[in-house]
């Protein structure tokens, strides 16, 4: 079986991405974006994955069902800017096959 | 002017590592940061947050390894400048450099080494259209000097420990302290989440959640702010400071007009030999380079550090003979005096 998924990514240009990703690297949203260099180093993980920056933060386009929101997650969106109802951060959503198709725009860099 | 052998941008680990390696060398070192404290990202992002791949240590906490660190160079007596950002670097005609502060500290070295990491940590501006028309009128991101809140009317957005902390003590200084935040949770330490509704209970604190400040009014200077809640009208509220406290985030910065080559928003070196850039006696180490294959780790910025020393020596030291030694065999010879080294082995007789 094939553990790569297919993620549409809209980087911070308007310029959408279609991705696969594998589900079986441990990987999240984030670092799917910066193995594709989808976003400048520098601009996004800065935390490295702690939700400590919400330099990856996006907007979730697709009705697909995520893993709820942490303590830390919910506390560091409320002190990001441009939050929007359908905010996440990356690094918060671990990549596997359920979310296949999913449909992200990152946000604006901060 | 402050003059040493090697002078290091940035004072978290990398660029602490560096001073004992370079004392190692006889090489006194002074560090720079734009933070007020020691360890880089590890003291401000993640102090409690454990590393699992320092060598030896199956798990240290970063705060616990800045402090560490702090301690394994002591004997070099390092100097610092904390709170400045290093802003220019000029090249003086005998090849050495003068670095200069955003305050307008000078600093005189043969060597720079820029352990700077993803940059200079400056608070996160929230986006309001006008705020950057009221820097220094009114809206200030750092609390400098708390007198300048003297019987003011102040205004503080965040839900952080800073803008806890910061509403807590000025309620004592300003004639009236606000407190916005987006939510009606804080995730500041305890303590101050109870003071604060303690304070707003006694009717010295005003809070409002959640909801946002959303503009600024004024002229020349702040008059009051513009506050969204949600399914409610927008309402201003008057004061004569708002501070927004949302935190740090790095920037690059003044370093990437320094002439260097950046990729990637770091600064490309030499990995074969030295982790020198493009500019000679100006090196990069830890975070802030790159080179095919780099990772950004701890242990590799240290591993970058201790090779850079050697060529700095060289570099300062062109005719001097010099082998690495072993701290092992060699000990630790501090400036202050102080000397580390291995027991000697007790040689006795039996008859």
């Amino acid at each position: 079986m094939n553990p790569d998924i297919t993620l549409k990514i809209t980087d911070r240009e308007g310029v959408l991405h279609e991705i696969q990703a594998p589900t079986d690297m441990a990987m999240n949203l984030m670092e799917v974006v910066r193995s594709y260099e989808l976003a400048p180093e520098g601009t996004i993980g800065i935390c490295g994955g702690m939700a400590m920056c919400a330099s990856c933060q996006c907007y979730v386009k697709s009705d697909h069902e995520l893993p709820e929101m942490g303590e830390e997650e919910e506390a560091m969106l409320a002190e990001a800017f441009y939050v929007e109802d359908n905010s996440r951060l990356g690094c918060q959503i671990p990549i596997t096959p359920e979310l296949d198709g999913l449909e992200v725009e990152l946000a604006p860099e901060s | 002017m402050i003059k040493t052998d090697i002078l290091i941008i940035g004072a978290g680990p990398t660029g602490l590592f560096t001073v004992f390696e370079a004392g190692l060398l006889k090489l006194r070192c002074h560090l720079i940061d734009a933070l007020p404290q020691q360890g880089g990202q590890c003291s401000e992002i993640y102090p409690k947050k454990p590393i699992y791949d320092i060598p030896a240590y199956p798990e240290i906490l970063a705060g616990d390894l800045t402090d560490k660190l702090m301690e394994q160079i002591k004997q070099f007596e390092p100097g610092f400048t904390l709170g400045e950002r290093a802003d220019t670097i000029d090249k003086q005609e005998d090849g050495t450099f003068i670095v200069t502060t955003n305050k307008g500290t000078k600093h005189h070295a043969p060597v720079v080494a820029i352990a700077g990491g993803l940059g200079s940590f400056e608070p996160r501006k929230p986006p309001i259209p006008n705020i950057a028309d009221f820097e220094d009128k009114g809206v200030e991101y750092i609390i400098r000097d708390p007198e300048l809140y003297r019987d003011k009317k102040v205004v503080i957005s965040g839900g952080g420990d800073s803008a806890l902390d910061w509403s807590i003590f000025l309620t004592d200084v300003a004639s009236s302290v606000t407190l916005i935040h987006r939510r009606n949770e804080f995730r500041g330490a305890l303590d101050s989440v109870d003071k604060v509704q303690e304070l707003k209970d006694e009717g010295k604190l005003t809070l409002i959640t959640p909801a946002e400040v959303k503009g600024i009014v004024g002229g020349d200077k702040v008059t009051g702010v513009e506050v969204h809640k949600k399914d409610e009208e927008p309402f201003i509220i008057e004061t004569d400071h708002f501070i927004p406290l949302f935190g740090l985030s790095p920037k690059l910065g003044p370093i990437a007009d320094w002439g260097l080559e950046i990729e990637k928003n770091a600064i490309k070196v030499n990995n074969a030999l030295d982790y020198q850039t493009n500019i000679p006696g100006i090196y990069a180490i830890g975070d802030v380079n790159t080179y095919p294959g780099k990772l950004k780790l701890i242990l590799c910025g240290f591993h970058e550090a201790t090779l850079m020393c050697q060529s700095a020596f060289q570099r300062i030291f062109p005719d001097k003979k010099y082998v690495m030694k072993y701290t092992t065999v060699g000990g630790v010879d501090g400036f202050d005096g102080t000397r580390k080294e291995a027991p000697k082995a007790v040689i006795k007789s039996i008859n």
